[in-house]
């Protein structure tokens, strides 16, 4: 069978990691794990992967700051972060909508991100709802922001923003999106639609994101969907059909 | 030296109203048993602090009118979804929401640790986290001018409550890797401690148990509670009760879902029959 949406984000996401040291994943985050997961897979041993949630991929011993500590010490190279809106300026939403004293809707909250997202060089943003309701012009709460003043220590921050709809690039001096490739099965114009903030596109059209071939499909599926299950039986089941354990 | 040991009724009996409860994620160690005690006390006003996530416990403490304000990096059920009595608290504005970060939690704690006032951190410039945190401040580093940095002032709980798979009779509480439970009990003023099982002899004997192990120095007292984790599971030991967890998400949807969860499965149950 052909690759899966899912597959093809995977694949996408860990191209970005590739030839990486150590990959950091957080919370909630299967898709990230699982492309974490794929990059190892490809590394020959050379890249290392904590997965928050994981016994057998988290190697930290010295209790939760460890991660924090590490990375501030710049010894993650790449994060994940998705949020319950994300603005044009990569500024990241996980607390609320409205006024946050009194919030018309209310999220978990912004766990690492004020910190991770200015220490982590390559900080992928995911969000897996593409509407103008979660890519938005001006964030309500801003959790981490995208950018930061001159002067400010920031040695990390956005690398990329990846949708269920297509894949963003960042510009990090005009501080703005670029589309860079678009799903199978999304358009071009479906995108402009769904997404609340302007950004740029390149002339000369938009490429598809590539899909992944039958060796990348078959590593997926046995030996990353076999790691992911651990931590992500019910996403393992619904994506890779994996028996949960 | 050797522990006070109680039992978990009297275990949370020691938690006075209005007190700063330092609580783990649902991935650590938690005191479920001892939270369940905890609500049938009629525990009220807690200053609830995730080191630096809370879960289930948090949202039951929350649906059952026992706390007054959450200082947090996140409230969350992970996969079971938002924390519904939390969610629906906020937005009512019975309880008070300080929004965190992870290594905000962990770094005023060590400050604690430390016996220090406040500790720098880097981050969090520009944020609405750091622009809604009156406590926190924005200075100019004194030993590189032009290089604005966030001091927090140190955390100092009133409580830590946590679970642990073991104990000795002399109140060694061992956690393995678990370190963040370790730097609660340091920080905290009293550290209450249900464990699954206390053994013979003393964990300080044996290197092995001895690095993972709390000095009974800083534990106040412990409870025995097989199972005291219960709906949780512990990491290494068994695994959370999914069938009932996910149930309590559904149910806690409603305030009267979350009441007739709340009496089939902490009033009508006393710790010592779990």
């Amino acid at each position: 069978m052909g690759p899966r949406p899912e597959e093809v984000l995977i694949t996408a996401i860990a191209g970005m990691l590739e030839g990486l040291g150590h990959i950091a994943v957080g919370a909630s985050s299967p898709i990230p794990g699982a492309a974490a997961l794929l990059a190892r897979e490809r590394s020959a041993g050379t890249t290392r992967v904590s997965i928050l949630g994981s016994e057998r991929n988290n190697f930290f011993t010295d209790g939760g700051k460890e991660l924090f500590d590490c990375a501030g010490q710049g010894r993650i190279d790449a994060f994940f972060l998705s949020g319950a809106q994300i603005d044009g300026a990569a500024n990241v939403n996980l607390v609320s909508i409205g006024d946050p004293d009194r919030p018309k809707a209310r999220f978990p909250g912004s766990f690492g991100s004020g910190y991770l997202y200015f220490v982590v060089p390559r900080v992928i943003l995911f969000r897996l709802e593409h509407t103008p309701r979660t890519l938005v012009e001006r964030v309500d709460f801003i959790s981490a922001p995208g950018f930061s003043e001159d002067g400010v220590y920031r040695p990390g921050g956005p690398h990329k923003l990846i949708t269920d709809r297509c894949l963003f690039d960042v510009d990090r001096d005009r501080r703005r999106f670029r589309l860079e490739s678009v799903h199978p099965g999304h358009t071009l114009e479906e995108i402009v639609e769904q997404t609340g903030f302007a950004f740029d596109i390149p002339p000369g059209g938009v490429p598809e994101t590539p899909v992944p071939d039958d060796d990348t499909l078959e590593v997926i599926r046995t030996r990353v969907a076999g790691q992911i299950a651990e931590i992500y039986p019910d996403f393992a089941a619904r994506v890779f059909a994996t028996p949960t354990h | 030296m050797l522990a006070t040991v109680v039992p978990v009724e009297d275990l949370a009996a020691r938690i006075p109203d209005g007190a700063t409860v330092a609580l783990p994620p649902d991935y650590g160690y938690c005191a479920l048993g001892a939270v369940h005690a905890l609500i049938r006390r009629g525990a009220c006003r807690l200053r609830l602090l995730g080191v630096p996530a809370i879960g289930f416990q948090g949202d039951m403490l929350i649906g059952a009118g026992c706390v007054e304000t959450v200082e947090t990096a996140a409230m969350t059920l992970s996969e079971y979804g938002l924390c519904p009595r939390f969610t629906a608290a906020v937005k009512a504005g019975t309880i008070t929401v300080v929004d965190s970060t992870c290594p905000a939690i962990h770094a005023a704690l060590q400050a604690a640790e430390k016996a220090i006032p406040f500790i720098p951190l880097r981050g969090l410039i520009g944020s609405d986290i750091l622009a809604r945190r009156d406590d926190w401040k924005l200075i100019d580093n004194p030993f590189a001018p032009g290089d604005p940095v966030v001091l927090l002032p140190a955390l100092h709980p009133d409580v830590a409550l946590f679970h642990a798979p073991m104990a000795d009779r002399f109140g060694n509480v061992w956690v393995g890797v678990r370190r963040e439970q370790m730097l609660m009990a340091h920080a905290a003023a009293s550290t209450f401690v249900t464990v699954e099982r206390i053994v013979d002899g003393n964990l300080m004997d044996d290197e092995r148990t001895k690095a993972g192990t709390i000095p009974g120095l800083y534990v106040t007292a412990l409870a025995e509670a097989e199972g005291g984790a219960w709906p949780m599971g512990i990491p290494g030991g068994y695994e959370p009760d999914r069938a009932h967890l996910a149930r309590y998400a559904e149910l806690a949807r409603t305030e009267e879902g979350f009441a007739a969860w709340l009496e089939a499965t902490v009033m009508s149950r006393p710790a010592a029959a779990e």
